[in-house]
């Protein structure tokens, strides 16, 4: 199971990476496999504002569907468009092509996980 | 196989109205006319006979195939209710008739109908009164969920949720959502409503807790009093989802141990075809407490025996149907009752539930049965024990097509790994539960030896594994896409 | 004992293999005290009784009337080949399409039967079905609630009131603002509608023809609507859709329609139809079934239920909808009703009513007393107003034989003496020339 120590989690699956004063977003490894194939990603608009635990999408396969929840309070700055067309990408790379939004923070995000606190969730919800 | 429109020929026709004499351009002025004829297939009438019998034989059928899909309760469905649903006093009786004289004194006939089946409906379920007016199961849940917040209203209470057991099927909390309510989920314990877990979950805000007995695991709810009592203390209403019905027939009311809201799958306890996804009928029952809420028009009767349609109860939800449900699948379901009577009808699940026993009995060894006692009229097996060998309840499931057989329900209740859900049904005989059984048999014990065999089933259907993913992506909806 | 195969014999074996005695030990779960109090039902009857009691209350409804009754249910000829071929029990005996490698026919005809109608209406993308003319109104209006998170609907009046009274009450939990826009003579009142329809508003749903049967264009309606960027929401009587201008013609987001016409028989209500189509733009906002197009591992063609994590067994309280049973059979009945009619079939049928309604409209406007209710052009159902109730007129031709029509007074306020005539292909010139004698004479 794939958990980059570089970024940071939430416990509902979606991964973040800081990046100055914005953050980038997507789903986990763990996530797109119980998922399965991707057939839709329903993202924000930019310029979207967002609050922490705010529901700001969905994904969806052939047999399950699963809320996106965002992990922290900022502003839609990009959304990853390629998705729309090609929501595999989410499959084939959850923490590379598959991202899914940039928000600009508006505070300082708090309570998200480290990458050994998420693998314990995994490692809680794989059972 | 080629569709009807792939295979329409320009200029052919099958059955043409003779020719008018004015076309819509001499009687309308053109800027209400459509620029072009809607493309609609020029076929022959044997084409088109041809074209859908062809079609027919693509499919699975309880006429043609055992069919024990779990919760759906396949049974036989006789042809007699047919011809009584196809008699030209009911099918060109227009629902407007009921509306002029007398509020249905040109319907006495269709308005008996409806007054009887709310009756026997009422004594088969302990429920104080009966609409027939829903047309479904979920539209059947929608109006018990608009009963109980109607209740609710009327009596001043403020509640805002309704729970809904893991096991329940999706179209509980889809329903109490569009009352208006929030769902609160509850994780079950033995396959059962966990009392504890509900009494966690219960407060003042709670409007209902929707549940079905059997479950959906087709287990007997122990806990059913305990459940009841928790629910008077806080003025929260109890709901029946009536898909189960068919366990309980002459064996237990719902009415009598607690239940106010009822509703009830026609096309299930009642044998009225399902049609490939419909239609249905789903008529709500109520306790006494819910009665002034129910749907209107209401069937009631005259001190000289004649009936008609009163929508003078202001208390009531209004209208749920354009009319008075699908009459015509209510027809069928009467008959059915007529027919029966009550002996027949508690025999319904006294042979449900001795197939579903048997089966159980006869898989046990090949399939993890997760609640290992004795079931109701369906039971839940998993096929977990076959991971090892890559086998998943799918594989399965696809392998009995290549038998002649439909498939258990599969991956429900969600509660159940590998879940593989069969209700057999009283109407199948007893060697056609041992052919299936010894089917089933072999092809798991061929799975351990050669699951790749499995993995490629089915092969014999007129189509093999489809690609469910490229369908979702690429969308093709029509023949125009 | 009826529809149960075992003998007494099979029954003791099956028995002995569960370890039981008896068939009452498999019920000892439910213990007495939760009994039933009571199950006092009749003795089960032969099939031929059964036959025998149903045809006597048949027999108990007038259907030995000549009936020009409509009010958006109008009984159209249903060729035999309807009956014939959605009577193969591999059809009405199958389940939901659940193992679509046992339900090519069922999957193939709901495909089939999306591309009629999505041609019929002008639209893109077509469900398969909901329960009839009032819910997919209902399920339409949810759809733009979703789609535009707005929470006002723009209803006209003119909307059949069978239909409104159900939103109104699928509507009371959902603190939805319905604002109905008065019609005016049996009109739509468009400079009103326009006005109702601004930036707060989710959707405007019109009926085309509308209640009184009047034929409009909604088009401008509709480009007000996308400018306020809302939906447009229209009901259609899909026989006379085969002449009139197009939901998509004018601009429609969601078309929907009561399937009834399409080979149903009127059966005092149902089982009907619900047809919803939509733009493309709308799809994933749309409820219940839908059938896709795809291929199997051999590359083969085949059919699937398809976009299921919209609906309620995947997403559970957050569906776009709760409907799981639809009305399979009835689209089927319908797909191979289009196909035995044909474009010029379905062209004649509703021609034929048309030119009906005209020789009535005529007719019964000749009779001294009896005027229109508007000018505006309409299909083959008008409003007449009369000198007397139209409730008393309809009671006392019915009576007579003749249902002349519906008395809209009982819909409308100060429209007791305004009767509503339908025609269809099956009423002949000369049952309307009697129509017109009979009423003439009680006038």
């Amino acid at each position: 199971m794939s958990i980059p120590a570089d970024l940071l989690y939430t416990d509902t699956h979606e991964w973040v990476r800081i990046e100055g004063d914005e953050a980038v977003i997507g789903i986990t490894q763990f996530a797109q496999e119980q998922l399965g194939d991707l057939t839709f990603v329903d993202l924000p608009a930019v310029g979207d504002t967002l609050a922490t635990g705010q529901e700001m999408g969905s994904v969806e396969s052939v047999k399950a569907a699963s809320e996106l929840y965002s992990p922290l309070a900022g502003t839609v700055s990009a959304v990853n468009d390629a998705l729309s067309g090609a929501p595999e990408l989410v499959n084939q790379s959850p923490y590379t092509d598959g991202w899914m939004v940039r928000v600009k923070l508006s505070a300082t995000p708090e309570g998200l996980l480290s990458a050994a606190d998420y693998e314990a969730v995994v490692a809680r919800e794989a059972h | 196989m080629k569709t009807a429109f792939a295979a329409s020929v320009p200029g052919r026709t099958a059955c043409l109205p003779a020719q008018p004499k004015k076309h819509a351009a001499d009687m309308l002025p053109a800027n209400l006319l459509r620029a072009k004829r809607p493309a609609l297939p020029e076929l022959g009438e044997l084409d088109v006979v041809r074209h859908f019998t062809r079609l027919s034989r693509l499919n699975f059928g309880v006429d043609s195939n055992f069919y024990p899909l779990g919760s759906c309760t396949m049974k036989y469905n006789p042809k007699f209710t047919e011809q009584v649903a196809a008699l030209p006093g009911f099918t060109r009786l227009h629902p407007l008739m009921a509306q002029l004289k007398g509020a249905g004194q040109y319907t006495q006939g269709a308005l008996e109908v409806m007054w009887e089946t709310e009756r026997l409906l009422c004594e088969i379920t302990g429920m104080r009164a009966f609409t027939l007016h829903p047309m479904a199961g979920a539209h059947g849940e929608l109006t018990g969920a608009m009963l109980i917040a109607a209740y609710h209203k009327d009596k001043g209470n403020r509640k805002t949720k309704v729970i809904c057991p893991d096991s329940a099927h999706g179209t509980n909390p889809a329903s109490a959502a569009l009352a208006g309510y929030e769902v609160v989920n509850i994780e079950s314990k033995d396959g059962m409503v966990d009392p504890d877990a509900l009494e966690a979950a219960l407060d003042d805000d709670v409007a209902a807790l929707m549940m079905t007995c059997p479950n959906t695991l087709g287990l007997f709810e122990n806990h059913l009093p305990r459940i009841v009592e928790k629910l008077r203390a806080v003025d929260a209403l109890l709901y029946y989802d009536g898909a189960n019905l068919n366990a309980i027939l002459g064996k237990m009311r719902v009415g009598d141990v607690g239940f106010d809201v009822v509703h009830l799958n026609l096309h299930k306890t009642f044998a009225t075809p399902h049609g490939g996804g419909g239609p249905g009928a789903g008529p709500v029952g109520v306790s006494e407490r819910l009665v002034p809420y129910l749907p209107i028009s209401r069937v009631e009767k005259l001190h000289d025996g004649r009936y008609y349609l009163n929508y003078d109860h202001p208390k009531s939800i209004g209208f749920m149907a354009p009319f008075y449900g699908n009459f015509g699948v209510l027809l069928k379901a009467y008959a059915y009752i007529l027919r029966l009577g009550g002996e027949g009808l508690e025999r319904v699940s006294e042979y449900a539930v001795l197939n579903a026993n048997y089966l159980r009995k006869r898989l046990e060894k090949v399939l993890e049965i997760p609640h290992d006692r004795i079931c109701m009229h369906e039971f839940v097996a998993s096929a977990c024990n076959h991971a090892e060998c890559g086998i998943r309840a799918l594989d399965v499931a696809k392998a009995l097509l290549d038998k002649g057989y439909h498939a258990p329900t599969i991956y429900f209740p969600l509660i159940v790994k590998e879940c593989m859900m069969f209700e057999p049904t009283e109407t199948e005989s007893r060697q056609t539960l041992d052919e299936f059984a010894d089917d089933l048999i072999a092809i798991l014990e061929s799975a351990a030896q050669n699951p790749d065999a499995l993995h490629a089933a089915p092969v014999t259907t007129p189509v093999r594994r489809l690609d469910e993913t490229a369908a979702a992506r690429n969308m093709v909806l029509t023949d125009d896409a | 004992m009826p529809f149960i195969p075992h003998s007494p014999e099979e029954v003791r074996e099956m028995l002995s293999v569960i370890g039981v005695q008896s068939i009452e030990d498999l019920f000892v779960d439910i213990p007495a005290e939760m009994r039933p109090r009571s199950f006092e039902l009749p003795q089960g009857l032969s099939e031929m009784q059964v036959l025998a009691k149903m045809e006597e209350m048949a027999a108990r409804n007038r259907t030995d009337v000549v009936s020009f009754l409509g009010g958006g249910f109008y009984s159209h000829h249903i060729p035999a080949a309807v009956d014939a071929l959605v009577s193969r029990g591999e059809f009405y005996t199958a389940y939901t399409p659940y193992q679509p490698e046992a339900s090519q026919g069922t999957l193939q005809a709901i495909f089939e039967y999306q591309t009629a109608v999505c041609r019929l209406l002008d639209m893109d993308c077509a469900n398969a079905s909901v329960y009839d003319g009032g819910s997919a109104i209902f399920e339409a209006m949810m759809m733009a609630v979703r789609a535009t998170k707005r929470r006002k609907l723009v209803i006209d009046e003119a909307v059949s009131p069978i239909w409104r009274t159900m939103l109104a009450s699928y509507t009371s939990n959902l603190s939805l603002d319905l604002v109905t826009v008065p019609q005016v003579d049996g009109k739509s009142d468009m400079a009103a509608l326009k006005a109702a329809v601004d930036t707060g508003c989710a959707a405007v749903v019109v009926q085309n023809p509308n209640f009184f049967g009047v034929v409009e264009d909604f088009t401008d309606l509709f480009a007000h609507a996308k400018s306020q960027k809302a939906a447009s929401v229209i009901s259609v009587y899909p026989v006379m859709q085969s002449v009139l201008k197009t939901p998509g013609e004018m601009g429609a987001d969601i078309a929907v329609a009561e399937g009834q016409s399409l080979g149903q028989p009127l059966s005092f209500g149902g089982p009907y139809l619900g047809i919803m189509t939509c733009t493309k733009d709308m799809v994933r906002q749309m409820p219940g079934r839908i059938v896709g197009r795809t291929n199997d591992i051999e590359g083969r063609t085949g059919y699937v239920l398809t976009l299921q994590a919209r609906e309620q067994h995947i997403r559970r309280a957050k569906a776009t909808s709760n409907i799981c049973s639809n009305q399979a059979l009835c689209a089927l009945r319908t797909l191979v009703h289009l196909c035995l009619l044909g474009p010029e079939g379905l062209i004649r049928t509703a021609e034929l009513s048309m030119e009906r309604a005209r020789y009535a409209m005529e007719r019964l406007t000749a009779i001294a007393g009896v005027r229109p209710l508007n000018t505006a052009p309409f299909g083959n159902e008008f409003a007449v107003r009369l000198p007397i109730p139209a409730f008393e007129a309809v009671d006392r031709l019915t009576a007579r034989g003749y249902v002349p029509g519906f008395p809209v007074g009982r819909y409308y306020a100060g429209m007791d003496d305004v009767l509503l005539v339908a025609c269809t292909e099956k009423n002949s010139f000369e049952q309307v020339g009697i129509l017109a004698e009979m009423l003439g004479g009680i006038l």
